[in-house]
């Protein structure tokens, strides 16, 4: 037996990088893997990639020769959308309501998630049920109803209406997504803080915010997304001035069948603000999505 | 967790309740309001009792919607869990690749409603869609616009497309959160890798899966406007689906009593199923001490 | 069970390792004897759950062999090597119960029946669990099950080793007690080959029949407990090991004196010592007085610490700590130390330096 400590300092550098290293052996998958994503990716890409190329096709040849690329390259539909204000309104139209609705759903979800995780009181699970069931509610059921409302309120074709009507799924949501990662924050944090001489809203602006931090933009994104991709009530509550990009894209039936190309070239640029979206949260996903509860 | 009894948590709960009672509860009202009267236009309102009810109880047309729905959910259900469980084992853990799968997967649920049924009905079509062109020259006789079973075929598809991802980023999450000594036990173990799925990824990922169970069943027993954008409900009645006969009775026939009736049973109805999934999801938290 | 072999080995998380620094674990030449406990000791990031891993094979090494009672192992998997291992954080399987987690390991190497039966019985016993055989492992406390971590070791009696990467963690510090009195109980009975990772001293000390101290990626040490607090062979062993660690004191040795700041200390022996050299004591071997000759001190505090007060002083800017017995003073004008010859160590370079008694 030898019980000698090697007390030489780490011997011959070279012969050690001549030595070949090996592969760490990693967590046990099966090696199909790459196979079974590159399949399923290919699956997903398809279909838009599909939108992609009759949108730099022209309508004579989307109808004529069946092709899988653009032979005769064209960015002219996206130049009608572009140039014309009835189109690209739509998309700004879209945006101003999703933004407003984003940040009422969080304004209005951050306390209302923080007395969920941190205080017991009278009929509390109760009503976070009920919150969720809004969530639940098919907006088809809603859709009558809200538009009589708004316009009987005058706020029919305005942002705000559709912003409001969106917060019946979002408002749930981002109070079940906050209340998760805000359960996560140990009490301790608020208990010191008041120790600390901090009053509720300082503790919760200066302290408590940042460190959900990505809770908040987790919501956001959630709140962004379905709101987005609604099309129901936004189309529902407006008729010109806040009609939303997706209602916009009927326009392409004319008396002349479907201009495929622009209605193509539409879809393309519906795609785009998600996928920024998603390319600026792109580390976050994951945890995100699993709603911090994980 | 233990949690202080605070009622004065009321007031932080208030801004909530006010804008949802402004959202959706003085609406609610307005559809329980017609669900119990009848009109004869002019704004003249009677009361219909429980007529209306009666009436979409006995109707083969609520029922028909129903079971299309409930076996639309159903199916997507069983294809989108467990290839969305079987995606996120695939996918690779860390670094770019990781992140490049994330991306692409995470495109399809940023896509508006109405762009994912116009993405579907251009792919499937027999002259322009690579999906129906290709189908054609393999000499398939396919159509989603004649036959029902294609148009059902079609929408499916294009749900799994649209949601799959959604269960497989959960799921994927929940993988991620078990640590490293879990394999590792496993190999010294010696446990198959089926085992290691069974008894390690599975039990780790019961809660994410919950809620992408609650989820999926929620938005897919909602779903109105990738069918009614790819097949407008047809052909015949083949795809119309709950949400879509609700409008089309709603705002199409403007049936307000019929469609109001309708509206609270559907409501009632995915309410009574997501209780029970929320109340197991609920559960399965406190039994992990979560 | 059986003699673990460890040949030129060394590892590095980078893909083309150049200097010494890459190197997680540098290189490394040790047989761990068959049916002995050890403790490898050192403070986090030190190398030593890299060596584990790569003991247990969950790591392969970039470099250098690991043998097996002579087979060579290097590559193979963990499964093939037939060595337990329990974790920092209990590693149970939560939807079975207590009986299925222990009879997880046999089942998958498609055991008979009733002898896991037999065999799980035994060490429920074993871990006094026997009440709780038929629980689900999900609700139990941590300990509970870090205890079935450490039965699905047991339960393999055939072993070659039995792995532990701190794993007393998550444990309270009353069960911490009473799980180390068992483990040292199963391995007086049964021993196995035990390698006990930990940076906690008093656990490896009261664990190990020979502890091995590494320190940056470094094996500095091999030794019984008292080796080790006698004779630390490397001033990390000194200042790790021992509360409070050794003292040490820039020196420059000439033979055998060593003058330290203004004063000259015999040293005992005859050292020859160049570079950075230092002389290392412990806190039990200083003396502290008032007059005589020795090196001016001044104290500061007198901490009691129950069984014994140390006293802290300093010395011409160095800061030394000497242990005194319970309910002795120290006189008011005390204002030098001296040292107590046979506790009296001298390094080079961090190195501890042997003593040439014959060329004195």
């Amino acid at each position: 037996m030898t019980d000698i400590a090697t007390p030489q300092v780490a011997e011959p550098v070279d012969k050690m990088t001549i030595a070949k290293p090996r592969k760490a052996s990693r967590r046990m998958r099966p090696s199909g893997g790459a196979v079974v994503m590159t399949l399923y990716l290919l699956f997903l890409m398809l279909p838009i990639y599909w939108l992609f190329n009759m949108s730099l096709k022209t309508n004579a040849e989307i109808l004529g020769a069946f092709s899988l690329w653009p032979r005769d390259l064209t960015f002219a539909n996206y130049a009608r959308i572009l140039n014309d204000p009835s189109w690209y309104m739509g998309y700004v139209n879209t945006l101003i309501y999703v933004v407003l609705n984003t940040t009422i759903s969080l304004a209005v979800a951050l306390p209302a998630a923080y007395a969920f995780s941190r205080y017991s009181f009278i009929g509390d699970k109760h009503l976070f049920f009920w919150l969720l069931t809004n969530r639940m509610a098919p907006p088809a059921v809603f859709a009558l109803p809200f538009f009589q409302f708004y316009s009987s309120v005058g706020l029919f074709d305005t942002h705000i209406a559709v912003a409001l009507a969106h917060c019946l799924f979002n408002v749930p949501l981002a109070v079940w997504i906050l209340e998760g990662f805000m359960r996560g924050v140990p009490k301790e944090i608020d208990e010191t803080a008041y120790i600390d001489g901090y009053s509720f809203p300082a503790f919760f602006i200066k302290i408590f915010t940042p460190l959900i931090a990505s809770g908040i933009g987790v919501a956001a994104f959630f709140c962004f997304m379905f709101s987005w991709v609604e099309l129901l009530l936004s189309r529902t509550l407006t008729s010109v001035d806040a009609k939303p990009i997706a209602a916009t894209m009927t326009r392409t039936v004319g008396a002349a069948g479907v201009d495929w190309g622009v209605l193509a070239a539409a879809g393309m640029l519906t795609i785009v603000p998600g996928a920024l979206v998603i390319y600026f949260v792109r580390n976050y996903i994951a945890k995100g999505f699993a709603l911090g509860r994980v | 967790m233990n949690k202080t009894v605070n009622q004065k948590a009321w007031f932080l709960i208030l801004p909530v309740l006010i804008l949802v009672a402004f959202s959706a509860v003085i609406p609610l009202m307005t559809v329980v309001n017609y669900s119990v009267q009848d009109t004869f236009g002019n704004n003249q309102f009677f009361w219909a009792g429980l007529d209306w009810f009666k009436d979409m109880l006995e109707s083969d047309r609520m029922w028909n919607a129903l079971g299309r729905q409930l076996m639309f959910s159903g199916i997507i259900l069983a294809i989108e869990v467990p290839l969305g469980i079987f995606v996120a084992l695939n996918m690779p853990q860390k670094g770019f690749w990781s992140s490049f799968c994330l991306v692409v997967m995470s495109l399809p649920l940023l896509i508006p409603w109405n762009v994912v049924g116009t993405i579907w009905q251009i792919f499937g079509r027999v002259d322009i869609g690579l999906l129906g062109y290709t189908l054609d020259a393999l000499g398939i006789d396919y159509n989603y616009t004649q036959d029902s079973f294609d148009a059902w075929a079609t929408v499916i598809v294009m749900d799994v497309w649209h949601w799959t991802s959604l269960v497989a980023l959960l799921a994927f999450a929940g993988l991620r959160s078990i640590p490293d000594a879990y394999y590792q036990a496993a190999k010294i173990d010696q446990a198959s890798r089926w085992a290691v799925f069974r008894y390690i990824e599975l039990p780790k990922m019961a809660g994410v899966l919950m809620i992408a169970i609650l989820l999926r069943f929620m938005d897919s027993f909602m779903i109105y406007t990738e069918p009614f954008v790819l097949t407008g409900g047809g052909p015949g009645n083949a795809t119309t689906f709950l949400s879509i006969d609700l409008v089309k009775m709603a705002l199409g026939q403007f049936d307000l009593g019929p469609a109001a009736a309708f509206s609270l049973m559907y409501f009632l109805t995915i309410l009574a199923i997501s209780w029970v999934f929320y109340t197991v999801m609920t559960t399965l938290d406190k039994r992990d001490g979560k | 069970m059986a003699k673990i072999t460890l040949e030129h080995l060394a590892h590095s998380y980078l893909p083309n390792p150049k200097a010494p620094d890459d190197f997680a674990l540098k290189e490394l030449n040790h047989d761990w004897s068959d049916g002995e406990a050890y403790a490898l000791l050192g403070s986090s990031g030190c190398g030593k759950s890299t060596l584990l891993n790569i003991i247990s094979g969950l790591l392969i090494p970039s470099q250098g062999r690991v043998l097996f009672d002579g087979h060579d192992v290097t590559t193979a998997p963990t499964a093939k090597r037939n060595i337990a291992q329990v974790f920092q954080f209990p590693v149970v399987y939560d939807t079975m119960t207590v009986r299925q987690n222990l009879a997880f390991p046999l089942k998958n190497r498609g055991m008979d029946v009733a002898e896991i039966k037999r065999r799980v019985q035994k060490v429920g016993a074993m871990i006094d669990m026997e009440a709780q055989l038929d629980h689900k492992a999900r609700g139990l406390t941590a300990d509970a099950k870090q205890k079935i971590s450490l039965g699905r070791g047991m339960v393999r009696e055939d072993v070659n080793a039995l792995l532990f990467d701190e794993p007393l963690t998550v444990i309270d510090p009353h069960m911490k007690w009473e799980l180390r009195t068992q483990l040292k109980k199963l391995h007086h009975d049964f021993g196995h080959t035990m390698i006990y990772v930990t940076h906690d001293q008093t656990e490896a000390l009261t664990f190990a029949d020979k502890v091995v101290v590494m320190y940056d990626g470094r094996v500095v040490q091999i030794g019984t407990p008292q080796e080790l607090f006698e004779r630390p062979g490397h001033t990390f062993v000194g200042y790790f090991i021992g509360s409070p660690g050794m003292n040490l004191f820039d020196a420059e040795i000439n033979g055998t004196s060593a003058r330290i700041g203004g004063a000259v200390v015999e040293l005992g022996a005859h050292y020859a010592a160049t570079g950075k050299t230092q002389v290392g004591v412990r806190p039990e071997f200083i003396r502290i007085a008032s007059e005589g000759d020795g090196i001016p001190a001044k104290v500061q505090r007198i901490e009691d610490v129950g069984r014994h007060q140390v006293v802290r002083l300093d010395a011409a800017g160095t800061s030394v700590s000497a242990v005194i017995a319970e309910g002795q003073t120290i006189p008011a004008d005390a204002d030098r130390i001296r040292f107590v010859t046979e506790g009296i160590n001298v390094y080079a370079d961090d190195w501890r330096v042997t003593a040439r008694k014959d060329a004195a």
